[in-house]
């Protein structure tokens, strides 16, 4: 079979790869386009590791087929800094030591500003549940739900 | 000597050294990394409990365009037994070497049979549905019950049961048979009031690890390998690979990459030596990446036992027997942790007379490896449980019992030696003290608290610090870091040099850069390392010291090392010397006798037991079955912490796993012995929703054997959490479980029949 042209925005940027029409954006991601940020923890839709936004939905890369996102917008880990500046949710995961392994925190950290984009000031519960697609075995997420707590303070300019 | 000392930097808790990368998504994790020309490598696996392999036909495979080697057993050479540590235990290479690949028999349904490696992914994955493997199914076991009953179906003809004498001459899948005890039993039982007895049997799960297994090898013409995995023992990985395939370790070189989670599943090796014997024969490095399935069903999980408790007491709470049958599955081959379990489960107590039995037993499902205190939480669940119901028979409150039957320093520990300085006391205070088992519980709630104890290894480590030529500086060590322990190597040697944390820089690295070091486990990293760290700074203080004393003109003893500078004393204050700071001494070593460095490898012994108490309160609803975990709090003997932050992490990931173990997690087999739930989707782990807030106390009752009083932290924190839900769910509903997980339907049944 032939390999599919696609030309997509990821992070902003025009970008055009190639790819097996049976790919997934996970792997056109990490094997075509080395954006290896995004990781791979099940390839089934049950973990969050491979966490991206498509036109800043949140999804599963490993269940979108890379030339789905022919003509959209992809929004990966490698994005979400903007320079040398982090993103309040980067910087709060790093103060919260909401990080062990830190293989899971890319899928976190998209899909935290996913639901902070959405709701900015959200409730315990509703980050709990927000972030219950996304699977951490080391942290028992206590600090995690804490640091995206504190992001959305801090982004909303509280001082509470 | 430790516990009067101010530290400036032990104890804050910096942002980690590795922390910026692995929030934007630049740490490089097992599967990241690539190399030009790679070809890509497949696994295929045994899809039967139990069989002989008749023949295996890759021919086919190897037809297909693309495919560049195939191997099988027959590739492997059959090596000796030989005994080799894997993290903190024993294993048989000749073992591990028939596990990587099956040779005459498969014994779990995914045992791999045969590898393929291919240019595209794709392709190997066809190449696999065109080997032609010819089984002859056999008859399986699964649990120790089956295994061990008369007539059982025989994993391993030459097996024969260690720790009997005579050691009988049958066939057996008991592959030993181990006694601990003191005291008399019977006296101890007839001494007492209240005797309770108990039966509880507990699941394989698995140490869910988000990261899969993966490697990359290359081979050259020069007969190296150098593999780069995720892995917990770079070193470990070097001497299996060098064992399994007939090699010198000195041709090997592994270079681990950030590991996304262990847990002691990755301590030993899966596909590592199959990609560099795929890797040696192409001639072309070879990736493989295991997949979330063959995680679940090839790699090592923990054991499912079967345990049984008696314990007796008088009236005031005291024990005056305690008695325990435990059986523990094995897997495929021998070597499940049945005597660590043995050894924790009545540790924390000062009970005169014992009695332990425990058995290995094999099984045919995988392996099973070291997972966080590997062999306690089953016991620790069946102990804890029974002291439950104990505490409920003599009226007494459960801390109190504890604390009444509690070890101290001085104690002698059921597994041998007198402890020195431990904390078990102190946290069962801290828990009778903390709010959280004061407040009110609310309708279908109920609490419950357990206890835990676990060794801690001590083990080789190795580690140099270098001066940098600008007064920062470098610390190597070899041991991964899995969960901080990057940063608290640097928090000592920037207490010890008097330098900010952020001015050095921690490394982690490969097995050619840095002397031996055991795996990452045991709890041993931060305390260990650290120890090799530690010395290895306090030899370049020393050096620095000797130099500003050339420079002065002086003696050693006239030169002070305060925070980071030399400062003249004894004498030497008395002229005109100002202070010459590390920077300077740094800039001006190429004149003083060159560059300032140490390193230091050793053995470190007294790795100070860890104990914990938790406190868990539980929400059941009897509509559904469902239990909820609503508040929970773990106390813990920390000795010194390091960097608190990570020591919470590591309390409240190992509660987290614990309360899974007890809700929910579990390996299910169909009746032809296949895994049915090798997924996240039906193996469930718990997930945000799922848990609250998970509070912590560290307590901090220093080791006496380690410079800054440190204990290990990282295992502990899994023993407790079994009985200390199981004991809430009995005090919410009044049913005793002793069966695990306490999922849904079993509650429901459970609580309907009541
Ligand atoms: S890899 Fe996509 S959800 Fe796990
Ligand atoms: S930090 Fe390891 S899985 Fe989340």
């Amino acid at each position: 079979m032939g390999r599919i042209h696609v030309r997509t925005r990821i992070n902003g940027e025009a970008t055009e790869f190639l790819c097996d029409p049976r790919q997934t954006l996970l792997d056109a991601l990490r094997d075509e386009l080395q954006l290896t940020g995004t990781k791979e923890g099940c390839t089934t839709g049950d973990c969050g590791a491979c966490s991206v936004t498509l036109d800043g939905l949140l999804v599963c890369s490993c269940l979108v087929l890379a030339a789905e996102t022919e003509g959209h917008d992809v929004g990966t880990i490698e994005g979400m800094a903007q320079g040398e500046t982090l993103h309040p949710l980067q910087q709060k995961f790093l103060e919260h030591a909401a990080l062990q392994c830190g293989v899971c925190t890319p899928g976190f950290l998209v899909a935290a500003k996913a639901l902070l984009d959405r709701e900015p000031d959200p409730s315990e519960k509703q980050v709990r549940y927000a972030l219950a697609g996304n699977l951490c075995r080391c942290t028992g997420y206590d600090k995690i739900i804490r640091a995206v707590l504190d992001a959305a303070a801090e982004l909303r300019g509280d001082t509470r | 000597m430790s516990d009067e000392r101010k530290y400036r930097w032990v104890g804050t808790r910096p942002i980690r050294h590795d922390g910026v990368d692995k929030v934007t998504g630049r740490a490089n994790f097992g599967a990241d990394f690539s190399l030009p020309g790679m070809l890509h490598g497949k696994v295929l696996r045994s899809p039967h409990a139990h069989a002989r392999i008749v023949s295996i036909d890759v021919a086919p495979a190897l037809a297909l365009e693309g495919v560049k080697v195939a191997i099988t057993g027959a590739d492997m050479p059959d090596i000796a037994s030989e005994m080799g540590t894997a993290g903190e235990g024993q294993v048989d290479y000749a073992e591990v070497s028939r596990n990587v690949m099956a040779r005459e028999k498969a014994l779990y349904d995914g045992h791999p049979v045969a590898a393929v490696a291919a240019t595209t992914s794709e392709i190997a994955e066809e190449a696999l549905s065109r080997i032609v493997v010819e089984y002859e199914v056999l008859p399986h076991v699964l649990t120790v019950d089956e295994a061990m009953a008369p007539g059982a179906p025989i994993l391993h003809d030459h097996l024969r049961t260690a720790g009997l004498d005579p050691v009988p001459d049958e066939p057996t899948n008991v592959a030993q048979r181990i006694e601990i005890g003191r005291g008399d039993l019977a006296a101890g039982f007839a001494e007492a009031d209240e005797i309770v007895e108990h039966e509880f049997t507990t699941q394989m799960v698995h140490q869910g690890y988000i990261e899969p297994h993966a490697v990359v090898a290359r081979s050259g013409e020069d007969d190296q390998s150098v593999v780069w995995c995720c892995t917990q023992g770079p070193f470990t990985v070097r001497a299996m690979c060098a064992k399994l395939l007939g090699l010198d370790v000195s041709k090997i070189k592994v270079i681990p990459s950030e590991i996304g989670g262990g847990f002691g599943g990755k301590t030993t090796v899966y596909v590592e030596p199959l990609a560099v014997l795929l890797s040696r024969k192409a001639g072309r490095p070879v990736k493989i990446v295991m997949s979330r399935q063959e995680v679940f069903r090839g790699s090592g999980p923990a054991s499912g036992t079967r345990i049984r408790v008696k314990l007796g007491a008088k009236a005031d709470g005291r024990l005056t027997a305690a008695e325990a049958w435990l059986a523990y599955e094995a897997g495929a081959f021998k070597g499940s942790p049945v005597v660590a379990g043995a050894m924790c489960m009545f540790a924390p107590y000062a009970v005169e007379n014992v009695k332990i039995e425990g058995y290995d037993v094999v099984v045919n499902k995988p392996k099973v490896n070291a997972y966080r205190a590997p062999g306690a939480p089953p016991a620790a669940f069946a102990a804890e449980s029974a002291l439950d119901e104990l505490a409920r028979k003599l009226g007494m409150d459960p801390v109190e019992l504890r604390l009444v039957n509690a070890v101290k320093e001085g104690s002698q520990a059921i597994y041998g030696p007198k402890f020195r300085a431990i904390g078990m006391v102190e946290t069962l205070q801290a828990a009778r003290e903390h709010p959280h088992l004061k407040a009110k519980l609310g309708p279908n709630q109920g609490r419950g608290i357990a206890t835990g104890f676990w060794f801690n290894a001590g083990m080789q480590s190795s580690a140099s610090v270098s001066l940098n030529e600008d007064g920062t500086a470098t610390v190597v060590s070899g041991c991964p870091d899995i969960g901080g322990s990057r940063t608290s190597l640097a928090l000592m040697a920037a207490e010890e040099l008097g330098i900010d944390v952020q001015k050095v820089r921690p490394v982690v690295a490969d097995t050619e850069t840095i002397g031996y070091n055991d795996a990452t486990g045991g709890s041993r990293v931060t305390f260990a390392t650290g120890m090799a760290v530690i010395e290895s700074a306090r030899d370049v203080v020393r050096q620095l010291r000797e130099r500003a004393a050339s420079i002065w003109g002086v003696e050693l003893e006239q030169v002070e090392w305060n925070d980071g500078q030399a400062l003249p004393i004894n004498g030497a204050d008395e002229g005109e010397l100002e202070p010459l700071s590390i920077g300077t001494l740094a800039r001006r070593a190429a004149r003083t006798g060159g560059p300032i460095s140490a390193s230091t490898s050793l053995t470190a012994r007294g790795a100070g037991p860890s104990f914990a108490t938790h406190i868990c309160d539980v929400e059941v609803d009897p509509e559904t079955g469902v239990v909820q975990v609503v508040r929970y709090t773990a106390i813990q003997d920390a000795g010194k912490a390091v960097h608190p932050g990570y020591v919470e992490g590591q309390y409240q990931g190992g509660a987290a796993q614990g309360i899974g173990w007890a809700l929910n997690e579990e390996y299910v087999y169909d009746e032809k012995g296949v895994l049915q739930n090798p997924g996240f989707l039906d193996y469930r782990m718990p997930v945000a929703s799922d848990l609250p807030m998970i509070d912590t106390v560290i307590v901090e009752v220093p080791n006496p054997t380690h410079p800054y009083g440190v204990r290990g932290v990282g295992e502990t924190p899994i023993i407790p959490p079994l009985a200390a839900v199981a004991n809430a769910v009995r005090d919410a509903t009044g049913v005793r479980f002793g069966d695990l997980p306490m999922s849904p339907p079993t509650v429901l049944a459970r609580l309907d029949a009541r």
